[in-house]
């Protein structure tokens, strides 16, 4: 009786062995494939982003040779700053084109050709003057930066997909074909793009305002969130008492931390806005939200490191006659501050990323001029992402691409630094 | 004085107090044979009297630097002559900005310049004043108690106990912040909404099936009366979050199960960090993804075979918001399946069971609450996602089921309702305020509830 159930029972097992191995085999499968679904989708990401934005990098130059004709900027010999400011450089580039293709004629041709050259081009030429006022009257030859249209296609001129023409006009593209061939246009290094705020024209749109936006904005983030954030874990830790008001704290700092970022956008709105009176678009005002919204993950993770201080530590400190805010500060903090700083430092790199409480409180805003402290109005580097990807001109998906890349590039470098702080101060007891 | 040099000067006076507090208290004890002889480290001698110095100093200017402004337009407001009294709020805020702006010479006077003008004046009188004697104040208060704290200092002075109370005193306050911010949360949130349903009542707000929130300038105008119905909101976030859910749960899950199970401790230390960079991409970045690469080749994708696909689906707009949770699925994911015991998974695999079946049969049960919970923290996740639909998903509040159409959620509604200029107390802007606090009754109550049944399950095996 029972060596027939065994029987049975093996002949059982050896009949589905096979099915149970694929389905083994199947479950393999899927997880790898889930696991290749993700790391496909970072390549994905990076490469679509890279090969969108790394032409950014690069600008498109006209040269010309300019004759600095006082009489058509129409400055006298005592000119002022102002008359300067108002003299008009873009006659200087329109006859230098002119003097250039001599056979265009017609309203509308001419007004392709001066296309050619992006309005910045007059500003530089302005500049020239104001450094060195000696130029005036005589000749100089230059590169000046082209039009987000001809720089569009002179990057695509020679893509695989053949060139993107866009606005450019037929009469514009034998133009362009003709600098090329006397080798006068070229891609340059672009420096502005580090440098200059935000503009309407893409190829005069620099990521440098936003960068500082960003920078006076953190630098508010981390002064106020960091210190608050670890007095409020060595509190929750080492003094708290067991009772109703701290579980009170405990449980609304873990729902803070899931709380969506944009409802802190709208608690900055109503209140540091509307009832305290902050002007909009501020980086301090910016600041704040960003504090309130990283504190719960400092908070967390300064926990999670003193709770990994031994105990011992404490007890020879109390041995030793220290009083508890003595072991605390003297010895615990000390002892726990890299974890701290790990988590200070992730917590940052998700304020740096932060987008959507930031349009709340208008950050939002198109702003030319790079802020110089908190209390200028700016914007910060996702929100120009934001602004730059909703522009209508093709350029500005370069830009914007590229200025993905910058802002990755410092969260890389963020997140590695956490990482290796992390490794390099871990301290296994 | 401004505000800066105030802060210089009184921060310079607390050094002095603490260097003078703390050389009293070694002078005083130097005849009797050294600080031994002194109840407190002369560090704390001099701490206490840089507290007593600056505590007092930086309260005022605390005080005073949130709430002198309003009492100065209160004060200002009061003196107006009756003809140009503000009647409401967006009233007093034109008349405060062009006082201001008139005062510091940016505006031309107008037509009903005399009292304005003397407004300005008085404005910057009302500033000047305020400032002046608030620095007066201060800085006495800063002298009084730094000098006052110098002459109590003893050697049986217990300085340390009172500076150590005060400490504690910080730390409080600082922990209290999370606390605080809940509450602003909530009151600036429901004070908004309330005002909101005093002209759109709550049950056409939440039942209401038409959104279109525009309100008209004039009463006569065409389609003059607002739509505030929220439920085509509501579904169109719930469509992308279920579309979300549906790549994240079994690609975090199985990418979890499989690192956490089956995979050698190279691949794992490699592919574990790769996909946590999934998670630190900023979301703007996301949604200039499927803006921009991810719609477009689902629309192409779509005509190709023959289906009308909207430029704004939501279906791209999911897909990319499920990527986005992948590895916060997976690392939840992880940490309860690393909890299950081992000699669960031991005796499993000794009655002869494949590990497959051991993962289904034995940890994914056993994982299930923790599992359950995680997943519930990405729903609330995804619901309160901005970026990505904001850029990628539609305007129009189209009721919906089809992915491939155009719909839109609650935040990016939020987000049109509130950015650029606008008057405060239009319906227009408050509804934004009424979807936010739908918004964070819903993510609070799912995060509870996660968070109920995660700690539940916890206990279960410790």
């Amino acid at each position: 009786m029972s060596n027939e159930a065994e029987v049975k029972t093996i002949d059982l097992v050896r009949k589905t062995l096979v099915r149970r191995n694929r389905a083994e085999r199947r479950f393999r499968l899927y997880g790898l494939a889930s696991i290749f679904f993700g790391l496909a989708c970072v390549v994905v990401l990076f490469t679509d982003i890279i090969s969108k934005g790394h032409g950014a990098f690069f600008q498109s130059y006209i040269e010309l040779d300019i004759h600095y004709d006082a009489q058509v900027l129409g400055l006298d010999a005592g000119y002022t700053s102002a008359d300067l400011r108002a003299a008009n450089f873009e006659a200087l580039v329109k006859q230098s084109l002119r003097n250039k293709f001599p056979d265009v004629s017609g309203r509308k041709e001419k007004r392709d050709m001066y296309r050619l050259i992006s309005p910045g081009g007059a500003y530089h030429l302005q500049d020239r003057i104001a450094e060195n006022p000696g130029l005036l009257g005589s000749n100089e030859t230059l590169w000046l930066l082209a039009s987000d249209d001809v720089d569009t296609y002179f990057k695509s001129i020679d893509s695989s997909e053949g060139a993107f023409t866009g606005k450019v006009s037929e009469k514009q593209q034998l133009y362009v074909a003709q600098l090329i061939a006397e080798g006068v246009i070229e891609k340059q290094f672009n420096r502005a793009f580090f440098s200059s705020g935000d503009s309407r024209e893409p190829e005069l749109a620099g990521i440098g305002g936003a960068a500082m936006g960003s920078l006076y904005t953190l630098i508010i983030t981390i002064l106020l969130s960091f210190p608050i954030g670890v007095s409020a874990a060595i509190y929750l830790e080492e003094f708290a008492p067991r009772n109703r008001w701290t579980d009170l704290i405990e449980v609304n700092v873990n729902n803070l931390a899931a709380v969506p970022s944009i409802i802190f956008g709208l608690l900055g709105l109503a209140i540091f806005i509307n009832f305290f009176g902050v002007p909009r678009s501020v980086p301090i005002v910016g600041g704040l939200v960003l504090t309130l919204m990283t504190l719960p993950t400092i908070i967390i993770s300064s926990r999670a490191a003193i709770k990994s201080v031994p105990p011992s530590i404490r007890e020879a400190a109390m041995g030793m006659g220290a009083s508890k805010v003595q072991v605390v500060m003297q010895h615990v903090l000390p002892l726990a501050m890299p974890g701290m700083l790990t988590g200070g430092i992730i917590g940052m790199a998700q304020a740096l990323g932060e987008t959507a409480p930031l349009l709340m409180i208008g950050m939002v805003a198109f702003i030319v001029d790079i802020p110089g402290g908190i209390s200028d109005p700016a914007t910060v580097l996702p929100v120009q992402i934001f602004l730059w990807s909703d522009s209508p001109e093709r350029a500005f998906v370069e830009k914007t691409s590229a200025a993905i890349m910058v802002l990755l590039a410092f969260l890389i470098i963020m997140n590695t630094a956490a990482v290796l702080l992390r490794k390099r101060l871990e301290t296994r007891w | 004085m401004s505000l800066s040099t105030l802060f210089l000067l009184l921060i310079s006076l607390i050094a002095l107090s603490y260097y003078y507090g703390y050389r009293r208290s070694v002078a005083l004890v130097k005849p009797l044979g050294g600080i031994r002889h002194l109840h407190s480290l002369p560090f704390y001698y001099g701490a206490r009297a840089a507290i007593w110095c600056g505590m007092p100093a930086l309260l005022l200017l605390a005080g005073w630097a949130l709430f002198s402004e309003p009492l100065i337009t209160r004060l200002l407001f009061s003196s107006l002559p009756q003809d140009i009294q503000p009647q409401s709020l967006a009233d007093a805020n034109l008349l405060i900005n062009k006082i201001e702006n008139i005062a510091a010479g940016n505006l031309q006077a107008g037509k009903d310049s005399g009292a304005i003008v003397a407004a300005g004046e008085q404005l910057a009188k009302l500033r000047n004043s305020s400032r002046w004697y608030v620095s007066a104040l201060l800085l006495s208060l800063a002298v009084i108690g730094g000098t006052f704290a110098w002459f109590k200092i003893t050697p049986q002075l217990r300085a340390r106990q009172e500076v150590e109370k005060v400490f504690r005193g910080f730390l409080l306050g600082c922990s209290c912040i999370a606390i605080f911010t809940t509450l602003g949360i909530l009151l600036s949130v429901l004070f908004e909404s309330l005002m909101f349903f005093r002209s759109v009542p709550v049950t056409d707000f939440l039942f209401g099936l038409s959104w279109s929130p525009q309100m008209s300038i004039r009463a006569d105008q065409v389609g003059s009366s607002g739509a505030f119905g929220a439920i085509p909101l509501f579904a169109g976030t719930m469509l992308i979050t279920v579309i979300a859910m549906t790549v994240a749960v079994p690609v975090g899950l199985l990418s979890a199960i499989y690192l956490s199970e089956y995979a050698s401790s190279r691949l794992r230390s490699i592919a574990k960090p790769a996909l946590e960079v999934l998670a630190g991409i900023p979301t703007v970045v996301y949604g200039f993804f499927a803006a921009l690469t991810v719609a477009p080749f689902i629309r192409d994708t779509g005509t190709a075979m023959g289906l009308t696909v909207s430029s704004e689906s939501a279906l791209a707009a999911g897909l990319v918001m499920g990527v986005m949770i992948i590895p916060f699925v997976s690392s939840l994911a992880d940490d309860v399946i690393s909890a299950v015991p081992q000699s669960m998974r031991d005796g499993s695999l000794a009655l002869g069971a494949t590990q497959s079946e051991t993962v289904r049969k034995v940890i994914f049960p056993a994982a299930l609450p923790g599992i359950v919970g995680g997943v519930m923290l990405a729903v609330s996740r995804a619901i309160g996602e901005t970026m990505i639909v904001v850029m990628a998903a539609g305007m129009a509040a189209n009721l919906t089921a089809n992915p491939l159409d155009s719909v839109t959620t609650v935040t990016v509604q939020i987000v049109t309702l509130l950015v650029g200029d606008q008057e405060f107390d239009s319906p227009k802007t408050l509804a934004a305020f009424a979807l936010g606090l739908m918004l964070f009754v819903v993510t609070l109550s799912l995060n509870f509830i996660a968070l109920h049944v995660v700690r539940k399950y916890r206990e279960e095996y410790e």
